[in-house]
């Protein structure tokens, strides 16, 4: 009666999480849905602890306190700007989390010492299915995996470690040999669930480990969008094996749910990059803080440095303005400069609009938050395909440290390694405003055609700076 | 195959469509809040983590649980709060006909 009661709780709060994320669709009801979520893991943890397999409470307590004191500490004080650092963090605890479940849960049935030290009797149930045991060994495998590649993908963001890809001989051998000795072992075990050494097991948590710092160490910067949705969706698939294990189909639903979020935005990034996951994992390229490449052997081509005062004066000049941001708004931290200058604008009775990329920043929507944080109302906010075809009817665009995604030889250059990546028609407006630290080539080490153009002005400096007084410009200059 | 197995992937596949038909909706604008939405629900291997750190089999299995319990809490503590403190931020602007006065 008990355990019935137990899964229809379970049955309530997987209803409520399907709800919580449909209330995503739109962010006037994103915050109930939000509410409805909490709803529903409340209900599962209450649900959860009167169940009769826990008798001692001391360790749960002292983590589950724990835990939301270090989750309310983060999430209270932690600035837009470093979100994907702290979703990269969350992944790492999320694969942690399930990769313990797993090892307690072998430790539980087969003994996880047994190898070295003889397990006293009774203490290892010595009952494991073939399907358990599979369950097991995925689970601890892409849990171990997400765990070190969120943590890589996390120095990766903060700069503790080198943001360029890093690449030698014989990786992706590597990588390829180590995964299949893993199936290999993981076969073995599930063919021989009883007879299985555990040191087998041992080696799948080892090599997760290890194959989630090789995965991801050659990966560049600016895939972090692809990376970061790569490791959501194998956090929850993580979660879903621990559904498998266990038979909770609740854990096999959430997995599922974030398992195909996350599936689903890797998708769309790398569509939106036009490349293939396998060329993200597999195919690094470009260097990080590119120098100005010089164009082989040829001089240096020339482009018209602008001044702020020249800026200015286009941007009140312009009846409308598109503003393109990139991951160079976020690193100045220039977005609250940003809401002041197109209040200025907007005061002078400019149209002001936002020209989203996908890709622009260093998670999926990271530049719609930040600019939603800065008080930028979202329906001046725009994707890709509905704003691309106003860039020809458009007076002026300012482009704050975004560089691949408003590069043109995307279109048109075919040796260009992000051909065919849809990016924004800036150049079809009247004049393009590029505000950028130096003249350096992006993360992708691809030159930029855009910066020459005669339309073309270049601001060169901290994006912030300029903004700052750009909005005093368009402050003091006179009115219409 | 075990009964077991053909029942968990009926429930994969049901939830997976429904994943994918329920995410596919999410604007581009809140794909920040979906994701770190999700990570909040994720935070459900709570579930198994409670149960492991509970049952009270012997020291290695407690403190795998109470680590596991408490890397899950935080992800769903600070992932919910996240989110919401999140989506507090996404406002509306004044309607057209107020902005063009301005």
């Amino acid at each position: 009666m008990q355990a019935t009661l137990i899964s229809l709780a379970y049955l309530v709060s997987s209803v409520l999480f399907i709800l919580c994320l449909r209330g995503l669709s739109s962010p006037e009801q994103g915050r109930r849905g939000i509410f409805l979520g909490e709803i529903g893991m409340l209900i599962a943890v209450l649900a959860t602890l009167v169940k009769a397999e826990i008798i001692s409470y001391e360790w749960i307590v002292a983590g589950l306190l724990l835990g939301s004191l270090i989750g309310t500490s983060i999430s209270l004080k932690i600035p837009m700007t470093k979100m994907p650092e702290r979703i990269a963090f969350s992944h790492a605890f999320g694969g942690l989390a399930t990769a313990l479940v797993g090892v307690t849960e072998y430790h539980k049935l087969r003994g996880l010492f047994s190898a070295f030290v003889p397990p006293p009797p009774g203490a290892v149930e010595h009952e494991i299915s073939r399907l358990t045991m599979g369950a097991l060994g995925f689970e601890v495998f892409l849990g171990s995996l997400t765990f070190t590649g969120s943590i890589m993908a996390f120095g990766k963001l903060q700069g503790v470690i080198s943001g360029a890809p890093v690449t030698w001989k014989g990786q992706n051998a590597m990588n390829i040999g180590a995964f299949f000795a893993t199936i290999a072992l993981l076969s073995y075990q599930i063919a021989f669930p009883h007879d299985a050494p555990t040191w087998m097991f041992m080696f799948m948590c080892a090599s997760g480990l290890l194959l989630g710092v090789l995965a991801v160490l050659p990966i560049g910067g600016a895939d972090m969008p692809v990376v970061i949705s790569l490791l959501n969706s194998y956090a929850g698939l993580a979660a879903c094996a621990t559904g498998f294990a266990l038979k909770s189909n609740i854990l096999i639903i959430s997995g599922a749910l974030d398992g195909s979020s996350g599936f689903l935005l890797s998708m769309m990034m790398s569509k939106a990059m036009n490349r293939s996951f396998a060329n993200v994992v597999f195919g690094a390229f470009g260097t990080a803080e590119g120098t100005a490449a010089p164009s082989a052997g040829g001089p240096a081509k020339a482009f018209n440095e602008a001044t702020v005062e020249d800026a200015g004066a286009v941007l009140m000049a312009s009846q409308t303005v598109i503003v393109v941001p990139g991951y160079g708004m976020a690193v100045s931290q220039a977005q609250h400069a940003v809401r002041d200058l197109a209040a200025a604008l907007e005061k002078r009775g400019t149209e002001v609009k936002y020209a989203i990329h996908p890709v622009a920043g260093r998670m999926p929507g990271h530049m719609n938050v930040l600019l939603a944080e800065a008080n930028v109302p979202y329906d001046s906010l725009f994707d890709l395909d509905m704003i691309n075809d106003d860039f020809s009817r458009t007076d002026a665009v300012l482009v704050v440290g975004a560089n691949d995604v408003v590069n043109p030889g995307a279109k048109t250059d075919t040796s260009s390694p992000i051909y065919g990546m849809p990016v924004f028609n800036v150049e079809q407006a009247r004049s393009v405003i590029v505000l950028k630290r130096s003249m350096n080539t992006g993360f992708s080490g691809v030159e930029n055609e855009l910066f020459f153009l005669s339309n073309t002005m270049m601001v060169l400096g901290d994006a912030k700076k300029t903004i700052l007084s750009l909005v005093n410009e368009v402050k003091g200059g006179g009115g219409h | 195959m075990s009964e077991d197995l053909v029942f968990g992937l009926y429930i994969f596949a049901l939830a997976t469509f429904v994943g994918y038909q329920v995410i596919s909706r999410v604007p581009p604008l809140l794909h920040t809040p979906l994701m770190s939405g999700t990570n909040a629900i994720s935070g459900i291997s709570l579930v198994g983590s409670l149960v492991a750190a509970g049952a009270h089999h012997d020291l290695v299995s407690s403190i795998l649980g109470f680590v596991a319990v408490t890397a899950a809490t935080i992800n769903v503590v600070g992932g919910f709060m996240i989110t919401d403190r999140m989506l507090r931020m996404f406002k509306k602007g004044p309607s057209p006909s107020a902005k063009a006065k301005g």
